[in-house]
Protein backbone atom coordinates (compact mmCIF):
# COMPACT_ATOMS: atom_id res chain seq x y z
CA UNK A 1 0.00 0.00 0.00
CA UNK A 2 2.75 2.39 1.01
CA UNK A 3 4.47 2.06 -2.34
CA UNK A 4 1.23 2.31 -4.26
CA UNK A 5 0.08 5.64 -2.81
CA UNK A 6 2.86 7.75 -4.35
CA UNK A 7 2.30 5.91 -7.62
CA UNK A 8 -1.37 6.83 -7.61
CA UNK A 9 -0.41 10.44 -6.85
CA UNK A 10 2.05 10.47 -9.70
CA UNK A 11 -0.58 9.09 -12.06
CA UNK A 12 -3.14 11.65 -10.90
CA UNK A 13 -0.65 14.45 -11.40
CA UNK A 14 0.24 13.40 -14.94
CA UNK A 15 -3.46 12.95 -15.71
CA UNK A 16 -4.09 16.52 -14.54
CA UNK A 17 -1.21 18.00 -16.46
CA UNK A 18 -2.38 16.23 -19.60
CA UNK A 19 -5.79 17.89 -19.38
CA UNK A 20 -6.10 19.70 -22.72
CA UNK A 21 -5.21 23.35 -21.99
CA UNK A 22 -7.14 25.83 -24.14
CA UNK A 23 -4.66 27.34 -26.59
CA UNK A 24 -3.67 30.97 -26.14
CA UNK A 25 -5.68 31.68 -29.30
CA UNK A 26 -8.80 30.36 -27.53
CA UNK A 27 -7.97 32.24 -24.33
CA UNK A 28 -7.77 35.47 -26.34
CA UNK A 29 -11.29 34.81 -27.63
CA UNK A 30 -10.51 33.19 -30.99
CA UNK A 31 -11.08 35.13 -34.19
CA UNK A 32 -13.55 37.70 -32.79
CA UNK A 33 -11.36 38.20 -29.71
CA UNK A 34 -8.29 38.94 -31.80
CA UNK A 35 -10.29 41.19 -34.16
CA UNK A 36 -11.41 43.16 -31.09
CA UNK A 37 -7.84 43.42 -29.75
CA UNK A 38 -6.57 44.60 -33.14
CA UNK A 39 -9.31 47.20 -33.53
CA UNK A 40 -8.90 48.36 -29.94
CA UNK A 41 -5.17 48.74 -30.45
CA UNK A 42 -5.64 50.70 -33.69
CA UNK A 43 -7.97 53.10 -31.89
CA UNK A 44 -5.44 53.57 -29.11
CA UNK A 45 -2.60 54.21 -31.58
CA UNK A 46 -4.74 56.78 -33.40
CA UNK A 47 -5.08 58.75 -30.15
CA UNK A 48 -1.51 58.33 -28.98
CA UNK A 49 0.61 61.39 -29.88
CA UNK A 50 3.76 59.50 -28.90
CA UNK A 51 3.53 57.03 -31.79
CA UNK A 52 0.74 57.94 -34.23
CA UNK A 53 3.16 59.83 -36.51
CA UNK A 54 4.85 56.54 -37.48
CA UNK A 55 1.64 55.44 -39.17
CA UNK A 56 1.15 58.57 -41.28
CA UNK A 57 1.79 56.75 -44.57
CA UNK A 58 0.57 53.30 -43.54
CA UNK A 59 -2.17 51.42 -45.40
CA UNK A 60 -4.26 50.89 -42.27
CA UNK A 61 -6.53 48.19 -43.73
CA UNK A 62 -3.51 46.12 -44.67
CA UNK A 63 -1.79 46.75 -41.31
CA UNK A 64 -4.97 45.71 -39.48
CA UNK A 65 -5.27 42.48 -41.48
CA UNK A 66 -1.59 41.57 -41.03
CA UNK A 67 -1.52 42.35 -37.30
CA UNK A 68 -4.61 40.16 -36.76
CA UNK A 69 -3.04 37.38 -38.83
CA UNK A 70 0.14 37.59 -36.83
CA UNK A 71 -1.57 37.59 -33.41
CA UNK A 72 -3.66 34.61 -34.55
CA UNK A 73 -0.60 32.79 -35.87
CA UNK A 74 1.70 33.25 -32.86
CA UNK A 75 -1.06 32.38 -30.38
CA UNK A 76 -1.59 29.00 -32.05
CA UNK A 77 -4.64 29.90 -34.14
CA UNK A 78 -5.44 28.57 -37.63
CA UNK A 79 -3.90 31.46 -39.58
CA UNK A 80 -0.93 31.99 -41.80
CA UNK A 81 0.96 35.26 -41.46
CA UNK A 82 1.45 36.73 -44.93
CA UNK A 83 3.26 39.99 -44.08
CA UNK A 84 6.91 40.93 -43.99
CA UNK A 85 9.35 40.04 -41.23
CA UNK A 86 9.30 42.29 -38.19
CA UNK A 87 12.75 43.56 -39.07
CA UNK A 88 11.82 44.46 -42.67
CA UNK A 89 8.49 46.02 -41.76
CA UNK A 90 9.90 48.34 -39.10
CA UNK A 91 13.12 49.45 -40.77
CA UNK A 92 13.38 53.17 -41.48
CA UNK A 93 11.00 54.19 -38.67
CA UNK A 94 13.62 54.44 -35.90
CA UNK A 95 11.17 53.06 -33.36
CA UNK A 96 12.55 53.75 -29.86
CA UNK A 97 12.17 52.06 -26.49
CA UNK A 98 9.63 54.74 -25.54
CA UNK A 99 7.59 53.95 -28.68
CA UNK A 100 7.72 50.24 -27.91
CA UNK A 101 6.66 50.87 -24.31
CA UNK A 102 3.81 53.04 -25.59
CA UNK A 103 2.53 50.31 -27.91
CA UNK A 104 2.78 47.64 -25.21
CA UNK A 105 0.97 49.92 -22.76
CA UNK A 106 -1.83 50.44 -25.29
CA UNK A 107 -2.06 46.70 -25.89
CA UNK A 108 -2.28 46.04 -22.15
CA UNK A 109 -5.05 48.65 -21.79
CA UNK A 110 -7.01 46.99 -24.58
CA UNK A 111 -6.59 43.49 -23.15
CA UNK A 112 -7.66 44.77 -19.72
CA UNK A 113 -10.76 46.37 -21.25
CA UNK A 114 -11.59 43.07 -22.97
CA UNK A 115 -11.19 41.27 -19.64
CA UNK A 116 -8.62 38.83 -20.94
CA UNK A 117 -7.15 36.82 -18.09
CA UNK A 118 -3.82 37.98 -16.64
CA UNK A 119 -2.32 34.63 -17.56
CA UNK A 120 -3.33 34.93 -21.24
CA UNK A 121 -2.10 38.55 -21.33
CA UNK A 122 1.26 37.46 -19.97
CA UNK A 123 1.50 34.57 -22.44
CA UNK A 124 0.94 37.01 -25.31
CA UNK A 125 3.43 39.53 -23.88
CA UNK A 126 5.97 36.72 -23.58
CA UNK A 127 5.61 36.15 -27.34
CA UNK A 128 5.76 39.84 -28.29
CA UNK A 129 8.54 41.04 -25.96
CA UNK A 130 11.39 39.28 -27.82
CA UNK A 131 10.41 41.08 -31.06
CA UNK A 132 11.89 44.22 -29.50
CA UNK A 133 15.34 43.61 -30.96
CA UNK A 134 13.94 43.24 -34.52
CA UNK A 135 11.59 46.24 -34.32
CA UNK A 136 13.46 49.02 -32.50
CA UNK A 137 16.26 51.37 -33.60
CA UNK A 138 16.14 50.43 -37.30
CA UNK B 1 7.88 67.18 6.69
CA UNK B 2 5.76 64.04 6.59
CA UNK B 3 2.47 65.97 6.48
CA UNK B 4 3.69 68.26 3.74
CA UNK B 5 4.77 65.19 1.82
CA UNK B 6 1.40 63.51 2.28
CA UNK B 7 -0.28 66.66 1.06
CA UNK B 8 1.87 66.70 -2.04
CA UNK B 9 1.00 63.07 -2.68
CA UNK B 10 -2.72 63.77 -2.36
CA UNK B 11 -2.39 66.49 -4.99
CA UNK B 12 -0.63 63.96 -7.18
CA UNK B 13 -3.36 61.40 -6.73
CA UNK B 14 -5.93 64.01 -7.67
CA UNK B 15 -4.02 64.83 -10.85
CA UNK B 16 -3.23 61.26 -11.80
CA UNK B 17 -3.94 61.99 -15.44
CA UNK B 18 -1.06 64.46 -15.72
CA UNK B 19 1.94 63.46 -17.82
CA UNK B 20 4.00 60.48 -16.81
CA UNK B 21 6.73 58.72 -18.72
CA UNK B 22 6.11 55.88 -21.14
CA UNK B 23 7.48 52.96 -19.12
CA UNK B 24 4.98 50.28 -18.11
CA UNK B 25 3.54 50.71 -14.61
CA UNK B 26 5.68 49.12 -11.83
CA UNK B 27 8.79 48.85 -14.05
CA UNK B 28 10.42 51.80 -12.28
CA UNK B 29 10.45 49.78 -9.07
CA UNK B 30 10.12 51.46 -5.69
CA UNK B 31 12.66 53.64 -3.84
CA UNK B 32 15.00 51.68 -1.60
CA UNK B 33 16.11 53.15 1.75
CA UNK B 34 19.29 54.38 0.06
CA UNK B 35 17.28 56.32 -2.53
CA UNK B 36 18.18 54.12 -5.51
CA UNK B 37 15.36 52.42 -7.41
CA UNK B 38 14.83 48.95 -6.02
CA UNK B 39 12.78 47.13 -3.51
CA UNK B 40 12.96 48.19 0.13
CA UNK B 41 16.54 47.37 1.12
CA UNK B 42 18.04 46.12 -2.15
CA UNK B 43 18.83 48.22 -5.25
CA UNK B 44 17.62 46.88 -8.59
CA UNK B 45 18.94 47.46 -12.10
CA UNK B 46 15.79 49.42 -12.98
CA UNK B 47 15.88 53.21 -13.27
CA UNK B 48 13.60 55.17 -10.93
CA UNK B 49 10.35 56.59 -12.27
CA UNK B 50 8.68 56.16 -15.64
CA UNK B 51 10.97 57.99 -18.05
CA UNK B 52 11.57 55.76 -21.09
CA UNK B 53 14.10 56.56 -23.85
CA UNK B 54 14.70 60.33 -24.22
CA UNK B 55 12.31 61.08 -21.33
CA UNK B 56 12.94 62.68 -17.93
CA UNK B 57 11.41 61.55 -14.69
CA UNK B 58 11.53 62.55 -11.02
CA UNK B 59 10.52 60.80 -7.82
CA UNK B 60 10.23 61.69 -4.15
CA UNK B 61 9.73 59.23 -1.36
CA UNK B 62 9.58 58.69 2.36
CA UNK B 63 10.12 55.39 4.18
CA UNK B 64 10.11 54.11 7.71
CA UNK B 65 11.53 50.94 9.20
CA UNK B 66 10.43 50.21 12.76
CA UNK B 67 12.09 47.35 14.64
CA UNK B 68 12.23 46.48 18.35
CA UNK B 69 14.89 48.96 19.48
CA UNK B 70 15.37 51.27 16.49
CA UNK B 71 13.45 53.34 13.95
CA UNK B 72 14.83 54.41 10.60
CA UNK B 73 13.20 57.37 8.85
CA UNK B 74 14.20 58.18 5.31
CA UNK B 75 13.20 60.78 2.79
CA UNK B 76 14.70 61.42 -0.57
CA UNK B 77 14.30 62.13 -4.25
CA UNK B 78 15.67 61.17 -7.61
CA UNK B 79 15.86 62.43 -11.16
CA UNK B 80 16.35 60.15 -14.12
CA UNK B 81 16.84 60.52 -17.85
CA UNK B 82 16.58 58.26 -20.89
CA UNK B 83 15.88 55.18 -18.74
CA UNK B 84 19.66 55.16 -18.47
CA UNK B 85 20.76 57.62 -15.77
CA UNK B 86 19.46 57.93 -12.24
CA UNK B 87 20.66 60.50 -9.70
CA UNK B 88 19.35 60.21 -6.15
CA UNK B 89 19.66 61.67 -2.67
CA UNK B 90 18.40 60.30 0.61
CA UNK B 91 18.59 61.48 4.22
CA UNK B 92 18.43 58.67 6.76
CA UNK B 93 17.68 59.30 10.44
CA UNK B 94 18.27 56.28 12.59
CA UNK B 95 16.61 56.68 15.98
CA UNK B 96 18.12 54.72 18.84
CA UNK B 97 14.83 54.21 20.64
CA UNK B 98 16.22 52.15 23.54
CA UNK B 99 19.61 53.85 23.97
CA UNK B 100 18.47 57.37 23.15
CA UNK B 101 19.78 59.67 20.46
CA UNK B 102 19.88 59.46 16.69
CA UNK B 103 22.33 58.96 13.83
CA UNK B 104 21.92 60.70 10.49
CA UNK B 105 23.42 59.73 7.17
CA UNK B 106 23.12 61.19 3.67
CA UNK B 107 23.36 59.03 0.57
CA UNK B 108 24.09 60.46 -2.88
CA UNK B 109 23.61 57.90 -5.63
CA UNK B 110 24.13 57.60 -9.34
CA UNK B 111 23.12 54.61 -11.41
CA UNK B 112 23.80 53.87 -15.08
CA UNK B 113 21.83 51.30 -17.07
CA UNK B 114 24.48 49.51 -19.14
CA UNK B 115 22.63 46.86 -21.13
CA UNK B 116 19.50 44.77 -21.54
CA UNK B 117 15.85 45.75 -21.12
CA UNK B 118 13.91 44.54 -18.09
CA UNK B 119 10.95 43.36 -20.21
CA UNK B 120 12.19 42.96 -23.75
CA UNK B 121 15.58 41.26 -23.97
CA UNK B 122 16.61 37.71 -23.15
CA UNK B 123 19.47 39.17 -21.12
CA UNK B 124 18.52 40.89 -17.89
CA UNK B 125 18.75 44.64 -17.53
CA UNK B 126 22.17 45.40 -16.09
CA UNK B 127 23.17 48.55 -14.24
CA UNK B 128 26.12 49.83 -12.29
CA UNK B 129 25.72 52.21 -9.37
CA UNK B 130 27.73 54.33 -6.95
CA UNK B 131 26.53 55.51 -3.57
CA UNK B 132 28.50 58.15 -1.71
CA UNK B 133 27.48 57.96 1.94
CA UNK B 134 28.27 60.66 4.45
CA UNK B 135 27.61 60.24 8.15
CA UNK B 136 26.36 63.35 9.98
CA UNK B 137 26.73 62.18 13.61
CA UNK B 138 30.01 60.29 13.59
CA UNK B 139 30.78 60.46 17.33
CA UNK B 140 29.06 57.22 18.25
CA UNK B 141 30.22 55.16 15.24
CA UNK B 142 33.76 56.35 15.94
CA UNK B 143 33.46 55.40 19.61
CA UNK B 144 32.49 51.83 18.65
CA UNK B 145 35.43 51.45 16.27
CA UNK B 146 34.46 52.81 12.84
CA UNK B 147 37.35 54.28 10.87
CA UNK B 148 35.68 56.79 8.50
CA UNK B 149 32.59 58.98 8.45
CA UNK B 150 32.09 58.50 4.71
CA UNK B 151 32.39 55.79 2.12
CA UNK B 152 31.56 54.87 -1.45
CA UNK B 153 29.63 51.71 -2.31
CA UNK B 154 29.87 50.31 -5.85
CA UNK B 155 27.32 47.80 -7.10
CA UNK B 156 26.30 45.86 -10.17
CA UNK B 157 22.66 44.83 -10.49
CA UNK B 158 20.82 42.56 -12.88
CA UNK B 159 17.01 42.57 -13.08
CA UNK B 160 14.64 40.61 -15.29
CA UNK B 161 10.91 40.14 -15.62
CA UNK B 162 10.04 36.61 -16.71
CA UNK B 163 6.55 36.37 -18.16
CA UNK B 164 3.93 33.78 -17.26
CA UNK B 165 5.92 31.92 -14.57
CA UNK B 166 3.88 31.35 -11.41
CA UNK B 167 0.21 30.52 -12.00
CA UNK B 168 0.41 32.63 -15.17
CA UNK B 169 1.92 35.57 -13.27
CA UNK B 170 5.15 37.38 -14.11
CA UNK B 171 8.21 36.98 -11.95
CA UNK B 172 10.76 39.71 -11.24
CA UNK B 173 14.25 38.56 -10.29
CA UNK B 174 17.11 40.76 -9.08
CA UNK B 175 20.68 40.12 -8.12
CA UNK B 176 23.12 42.75 -6.87
CA UNK B 177 26.80 42.47 -6.01
CA UNK B 178 28.11 45.32 -3.91
CA UNK B 179 31.56 46.38 -2.80
CA UNK B 180 31.28 48.26 0.49
CA UNK B 181 33.13 49.31 3.60
CA UNK B 182 29.94 50.30 5.39
CA UNK B 183 29.00 49.02 8.84
CA UNK B 184 25.22 48.57 9.08
CA UNK B 185 24.95 50.19 5.60
CA UNK B 186 26.94 53.18 6.91
CA UNK B 187 24.77 54.00 9.91
CA UNK B 188 27.72 52.80 12.03
CA UNK B 189 30.34 54.39 9.80
CA UNK B 190 32.84 52.84 7.42
CA UNK B 191 35.69 50.41 7.91
CA UNK B 192 37.19 49.47 11.25
CA UNK B 193 40.46 50.09 13.05
CA UNK B 194 41.83 46.74 11.88
CA UNK B 195 40.30 46.49 8.39
CA UNK B 196 39.83 49.14 5.73
CA UNK B 197 39.25 46.78 2.79
CA UNK B 198 36.20 46.60 0.59
CA UNK B 199 33.89 43.68 1.34
CA UNK B 200 31.89 42.00 -1.42
CA UNK B 201 28.28 41.22 -0.57
CA UNK B 202 25.34 39.75 -2.45
CA UNK B 203 21.82 41.13 -2.38
CA UNK B 204 18.85 39.51 -4.04
CA UNK B 205 15.13 39.78 -4.39
CA UNK B 206 12.28 38.05 -6.12
CA UNK B 207 8.72 39.22 -6.60
CA UNK B 208 5.59 37.82 -8.17
CA UNK B 209 3.46 40.38 -10.01
CA UNK B 210 -0.09 39.39 -9.11
CA UNK B 211 -1.27 41.87 -11.74
CA UNK B 212 0.15 45.04 -13.31
CA UNK B 213 -0.13 46.96 -10.05
CA UNK B 214 0.58 44.59 -7.17
CA UNK B 215 3.77 42.66 -6.41
CA UNK B 216 4.54 40.25 -3.58
CA UNK B 217 8.22 39.78 -2.87
CA UNK B 218 11.13 38.81 -0.70
CA UNK B 219 14.55 40.39 -0.27
CA UNK B 220 17.85 39.33 1.16
CA UNK B 221 20.81 41.59 1.87
CA UNK B 222 24.13 40.11 2.86
CA UNK B 223 26.16 42.37 5.16
CA UNK B 224 29.76 42.50 6.29
CA UNK B 225 30.59 42.11 9.97
CA UNK B 226 33.60 44.33 10.60
CA UNK B 227 33.14 46.00 13.97
CA UNK B 228 34.32 44.11 17.06
CA UNK B 229 31.92 45.68 19.54
CA UNK B 230 28.85 43.85 18.22
CA UNK B 231 27.93 41.40 15.47
CA UNK B 232 26.19 42.53 12.31
CA UNK B 233 23.82 40.17 10.50
CA UNK B 234 22.18 39.83 7.10
CA UNK B 235 18.88 41.60 6.48
CA UNK B 236 15.73 40.12 4.96
CA UNK B 237 12.18 41.17 4.31
CA UNK B 238 8.83 40.23 2.82
CA UNK B 239 6.93 42.98 1.02
CA UNK B 240 3.76 43.90 -0.81
CA UNK B 241 4.09 46.72 -3.33
CA UNK B 242 1.06 48.50 -4.71
CA UNK B 243 1.74 50.66 -7.77
CA UNK B 244 -1.54 52.56 -7.64
CA UNK B 245 -0.72 54.32 -10.91
CA UNK B 246 2.37 55.85 -12.51
CA UNK B 247 2.35 58.61 -9.88
CA UNK B 248 1.92 56.89 -6.55
CA UNK B 249 3.13 53.63 -5.09
CA UNK B 250 3.07 52.23 -1.58
CA UNK B 251 5.17 49.40 -0.19
CA UNK B 252 4.59 47.64 3.12
CA UNK B 253 6.60 44.82 4.56
CA UNK B 254 7.94 42.77 7.40
CA UNK B 255 11.69 43.10 8.05
CA UNK B 256 14.24 41.09 9.99
CA UNK B 257 17.42 43.10 10.53
CA UNK B 258 19.07 40.56 12.83
CA UNK B 259 21.38 41.92 15.49
CA UNK B 260 22.17 45.66 15.57
CA UNK B 261 24.68 47.18 18.00
CA UNK B 262 24.19 44.35 20.46
CA UNK B 263 20.40 44.33 20.28
CA UNK B 264 19.39 40.94 18.89
CA UNK B 265 16.44 39.92 16.74
CA UNK B 266 15.47 43.30 15.41
CA UNK B 267 12.22 42.65 13.58
CA UNK B 268 9.37 44.88 12.58
CA UNK B 269 7.63 46.72 9.77
CA UNK B 270 8.61 48.57 6.64
CA UNK B 271 6.46 51.20 4.97
CA UNK B 272 7.29 53.43 2.02
CA UNK B 273 5.41 55.87 -0.18
CA UNK B 274 6.73 57.18 -3.48
CA UNK B 275 5.48 59.90 -5.80
CA UNK B 276 6.64 59.97 -9.42
CA UNK B 277 6.36 62.57 -12.15
C1 LIG C 1 4.71 44.45 -30.22
C2 LIG C 1 5.40 44.39 -31.28
C3 LIG C 1 4.90 44.67 -32.70
C4 LIG C 1 4.30 43.81 -33.54
C5 LIG C 1 3.92 42.38 -33.28
C6 LIG C 1 4.09 44.53 -34.80
C7 LIG C 1 3.49 43.98 -35.93
C8 LIG C 1 3.41 44.59 -37.16
C9 LIG C 1 2.93 43.98 -38.34
C10 LIG C 1 2.39 42.57 -38.48
C11 LIG C 1 3.04 44.89 -39.35
C12 LIG C 1 2.69 44.69 -40.82
C13 LIG C 1 3.88 44.16 -41.55
C14 LIG C 1 3.80 44.37 -43.03
O1 LIG C 1 3.40 45.46 -43.45
O2 LIG C 1 4.16 43.44 -43.77
C15 LIG C 1 3.58 46.08 -38.76
C16 LIG C 1 3.81 47.26 -39.44
C17 LIG C 1 4.08 48.45 -38.81
N1 LIG C 1 4.43 48.64 -37.50
FE1 LIG C 1 4.54 47.21 -36.12
N2 LIG C 1 4.55 45.81 -34.66
C18 LIG C 1 5.04 45.93 -33.39
C19 LIG C 1 5.58 47.08 -32.84
C20 LIG C 1 5.53 48.32 -33.43
C21 LIG C 1 5.87 49.56 -32.79
C22 LIG C 1 6.34 49.70 -31.33
C23 LIG C 1 5.66 50.54 -33.70
C24 LIG C 1 5.84 52.02 -33.52
C25 LIG C 1 5.36 52.67 -32.55
C26 LIG C 1 5.24 49.91 -34.94
C27 LIG C 1 4.97 50.58 -36.09
C28 LIG C 1 4.62 49.96 -37.28
C29 LIG C 1 4.39 50.69 -38.51
C30 LIG C 1 4.49 52.20 -38.70
C31 LIG C 1 4.05 49.73 -39.46
C32 LIG C 1 3.64 49.98 -40.91
C33 LIG C 1 4.81 49.99 -41.80
C34 LIG C 1 4.39 50.40 -43.18
O3 LIG C 1 3.53 51.28 -43.30
O4 LIG C 1 4.95 49.85 -44.11
N3 LIG C 1 5.17 48.57 -34.72
N4 LIG C 1 3.81 45.88 -37.42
Amino acid sequence: MRTITPLVFALLLTACSQHPQPSLYQQLGGEPGIAAITDGLLQKIEQDQRIVHHFADTDIARFRRLLAEQLCNISGGPCEYTGGTMQESHTGFNITLAHYDALVENLIDVMQQQQISISAQNQLLALLAPMYKDITYR
Amino acid sequence: MITRFTLALCCLLASASSVAGSKIVATGGASSIEGSAGGGIVPWAVINGYGSSDEWSATAFTSRVGVDDFTLNVFGASVSYDNKWEWSVARQTFKLDSIGGELRQDVFGVKYHIAGELLYTAWPQISVGLQYKKHRDFGLPQAVGARDDSGVDVYFSASKVLFDQVAGRNLLLNGTVRATKANQTGLLGFGSASDNNYQFVFEGSAAVLLNYNVALGIEFKQKPDQLNFATEQHWRDLFVAWFINKHVSVVGGYVDLGSIAGFDQQQGYYISVEGAW
